[in-house]
């Protein structure tokens, strides 16, 4: 990490800052707000959130890695989120873990090289009842077969080239 | 007739808003409602006739079907909806339950204050304020009750309202745990999309009873639908003057916030969560000093989690005796769970307490799906165990359940078949627990990761002699040296299986076989000559080249090129490919 490596808006993170600027129990609630800005959160915004509220760099940087909603590096344009929660194990999640990485030639937690797709695996997202599920942005797709899950992929990355 | 659309996450999920849609530019006004729990008979739309009642549940309704829903709605006439209609098997899932935390879910609107109150809601504040219940009385209420903390510890409510009650220090916090954490669990998130101001009026009373005027909700950031239900209904609240200053013109004043969670399992534990709220690293703190007397910010704080807060309101108004006539000796009232895996029937069931666990998945649940037969329930998520078919009469009770080496835990109910792997299962959740291990404590940080390890190789096919004894000593350890609740119960799923299953350890480390036929590397693909017609159909798929035969001859597979990969078994048309 160095605070040179990226060049954020910085400028973008002062309204926030300034909201909780009376508030000791609210870094985490700042770096969701970041993350909303930037998508992620670059080196150069943890800096600055750390000079901001007199904390050490390594202090902000514990906090963002320790929570899984943090992301350090840039997501896709699509984030898909693969549920590994019990009752979608149960019901086969393996399965499309592996139909998804085969194709978009990706593994857990990276990114496709055009930008389109980013692959995370996550620990329930409480929709046991259709499982297995996976999670595109804000849609849920319930009762998947690694079949259905590459058509899904597919048909986005179809919509996204007719754009 | 009004047509209300059941839409919490399930039903979104399933399809609701589209119908939804589809029934507007039909001409339909639409009402929505949360989650009623039939999870499997998803989008569910209801229809009501004049007098309120309901008239026609229809379930996994299609955009297609609006046309003719909105005749029905309109004419008032159901009977062309016959196919669509809930059978009398599938309402039996319903009248089976008690339902007491989920009494307004997939009846009201969520989005609707008024249809709360016209439920009888916010009548038990009222009335704690107006007939001038003090505390003490509102504790002494809930100790009647017998309610016990449903995020899984079991932890008698009232002692711990008592303790924030008592403990000096000004200025007080209540907070809800709405980190529902455990992978398979789902009631607190169809509790605040489907009635969050249950969950207000519960944190209402409790406010009052201990004397906190500052609250919060920590609600896992996964669930953005309950956040946004829950924002609404506070901004409601508000304005009604049910939230905020001097509420009701009682002098009593309370705020509530949301705290969005940023994921992170062991924040569920109540220390690791506070230190969450104060934006920190979620790691747990040492006990004592307990959160009643130093909690968020140094102050008294009073944790709860959602389903404790949403049976409380209906406690009030019925009294603490009625909620304890229900129940066993050790456990009162009732449990929600959520009913998933190979279960024909999933989704949310509420029972009382006292019924055994063949009640709730045979009777309700409807058994196991696809004529397979039933192995085992998972209760508790990371920190339960697996129950086997022996044990299926054990009451659903906090202590009958502990001593089955599972936990009633927070309400994950998650069905197994003969097909599930036992010693898989106890992989999977030591790989859940060895990352979201905080780190802290070695013993549950490098033994977690030790567990998972040997658990790994022994579904590879790679188990020695003596690792059962490695993994129940390496157990032992995480038990006595692990500070907080998710090490000192991340053995538990490995121990219910060494001791229920240890048969199938002993197949996957001695005869190198997995019995369920699910650990990938132990399986051994052939093909049957006698079935076999030589349409090379496998060989096609085939990734490896392991399969070889003539045209119309039977084929057959090289096991030493085989990656085990089962397309094979997917591409023969005539049950030729057997796997063992």
């Amino acid at each position: 990490m160095c605070k040179n490596c990226s060049k954020s808006d910085l400028a973008l993170l002062d309204p926030v800052l300034e909201e909780f600027a009376g508030d000791n129990h609210a870094l985490v609630a700042i770096l969701q707000r970041a993350q909303e800005i930037y998508g992620h959160l670059p080196c150069d915004v943890i800096y600055r959130i750390a000079e901001k509220r007199g904390l050490s760099p390594a202090k902000v940087m514990g906090v963002a890695t320790f929570y899984s909603q943090f992301r350090l590096k840039p997501v896709g344009k699509n984030l898909i989120l693969l549920c590994k929660g019990t009752a979608c194990h149960v019901n086969g999640a393996d399965s499309i873990a592996k139909a998804l990485k085969d194709e978009l030639g990706i593994s857990d937690g990276e990114t496709t090289a055009d930008g389109l797709f980013t692959l995370n695996e996550v620990a329930c997202l409480g929709c046991c009842s259709l499982s297995p599920v996976m999670m595109i942005n804000e849609t849920t797709y319930g009762s998947l077969t690694p079949e259905k899950a590459k058509e899904i992929v597919r048909s986005i990355k179809a919509e996204g080239e007719r754009q | 007739m009004r047509v209300v659309v059941g839409e919490g996450s399930c039903g979104i999920a399933a399809g609701a808003l589209a119908v939804h849609r589809a029934l507007e530019e039909n001409g339909c006004e639409v009402g929505i409602t949360g989650c009623i729990g039939m999870c499997y008979l998803e989008p569910i739309v209801d229809l009501y006739g004049d007098d309120g009642a309901l008239a026609a549940r229809l379930v996994k309704v299609g955009e297609a079907d609006a046309p003719r829903i909105a005749q029905a709605a309109k004419s008032g006439d159901v009977t062309g909806l016959g196919d669509l209609l809930i059978t009398g098997e599938d309402r039996s899932f319903l009248e089976k339950q008690t339902r007491i935390a989920l009494r307004n879910c997939g009846i009201i609107d969520p989005e609707s204050i008024e249809s709360y109150r016209s439920a009888g809601g916010y009548e038990a504040i009222s009335k704690i304020l107006r007939e001038g219940m003090t505390g003490e009385d509102v504790i002494g209420e809930i100790r009647t009750s017998g309610l016990a903390g449903r995020g899984g510890a079991g932890f008698p409510t009232w002692f711990k309202w008592n303790a924030a009650r008592n403990s000096k220090g000004g200025e007080k916090f209540l907070v809800c745990n709405a980190d529902e954490g455990d992978p398979g669990a789902f009631m607190d998130r169809a509790v605040i999309e489907s009635d969050p101001h249950s969950l207000i009026e519960g944190m209402l009373i409790a406010a009052y009873a201990i004397g906190a005027e500052k609250a919060f909700v920590y609600v896992r950031a996964e669930y953005p639908l309950a956040i946004v239900r829950l924002e609404k209904a506070i901004a409601q609240a508000e304005k009604a003057n049910l939230l905020g200053a001097d509420i009701l013109g009682s002098g009593f004043s309370c705020s509530l916030r949301i705290k969005a969670g940023a994921g992170a399992f062991v924040c569920g534990e109540e220390t690791a969560l506070i230190e969450s709220l104060e934006g920190n690293r979620g790691m747990p703190r040492l006990k004592p000093p307990f959160p009643a007397e130093k909690g968020f910010d140094g102050k008294p704080s009073n944790i709860n989690n959602v389903e404790t807060f949403a049976n409380v309101a209906w406690i009030i108004r019925n009294g603490g005796a009625a909620f304890a006539a229900m129940g066993t000796e050790t456990s009162k009232g009732t449990k929600v769970f959520a009913l998933t895996g190979k279960i024909r029937r999933g989704g949310l069931v509420e029972i009382p307490m006292g019924l055994t666990l063949r009640d709730v998945i045979f009777d309700i649940g409807g058994g196991i799906r696809d004529g397979k037969k039933f192995k085992a329930v998972q209760m508790g998520g990371p920190s339960g165990g697996c129950i086997p078919e022996s044990l299926l009469d054990t009451l659903i009770d906090y202590k009958a359940l502990g001593a089955t080496g599972a936990i009633m835990g927070s309400g994950g109910m998650v069905v197994m078949d003969e097909s599930t792997c036992m010693v898989n299962m106890a992989r999977f959740f030591l790989d859940f627990t060895a990352k979201e291990s905080c780190g802290k404590c070695v013993h549950c940080r490098i033994g977690t990761k030790r567990l998972h390890e040997t658990l790994v190789r022994i579904t590879e096919g790679k188990g020695r002699e003596g690792d059962v004894e490695l993994l129940e000593e390496l157990c032992r350890g995480i038990k006595d040296g692990a500070l907080c609740g998710l090490g000192q119960t991340a053995p538990n799923p490995v121990l219910t299986t060494i001791r229920y299953f240890r048969d199938e350890y002993d197949a996957h480390i001695r005869a190198k076989r997995c019995p369920a036929g699910e650990c990938a590397a132990l399986r051994t693909y052939s093909i049957d000559s006698g079935k076999c017609v030589g349409c090379t159909a496998c060989a096609k798929k085939c990734p490896a080249g392991a399969i070889a035969g003539d045209l119309k001859k039977p084929h057959v597979i090289d096991e030493s090129k085989c990656v085990k990969c089962g397309e094979c078994v997917k591409a023969c048309r005539f049950g030729a490919v057997s796997v063992k």
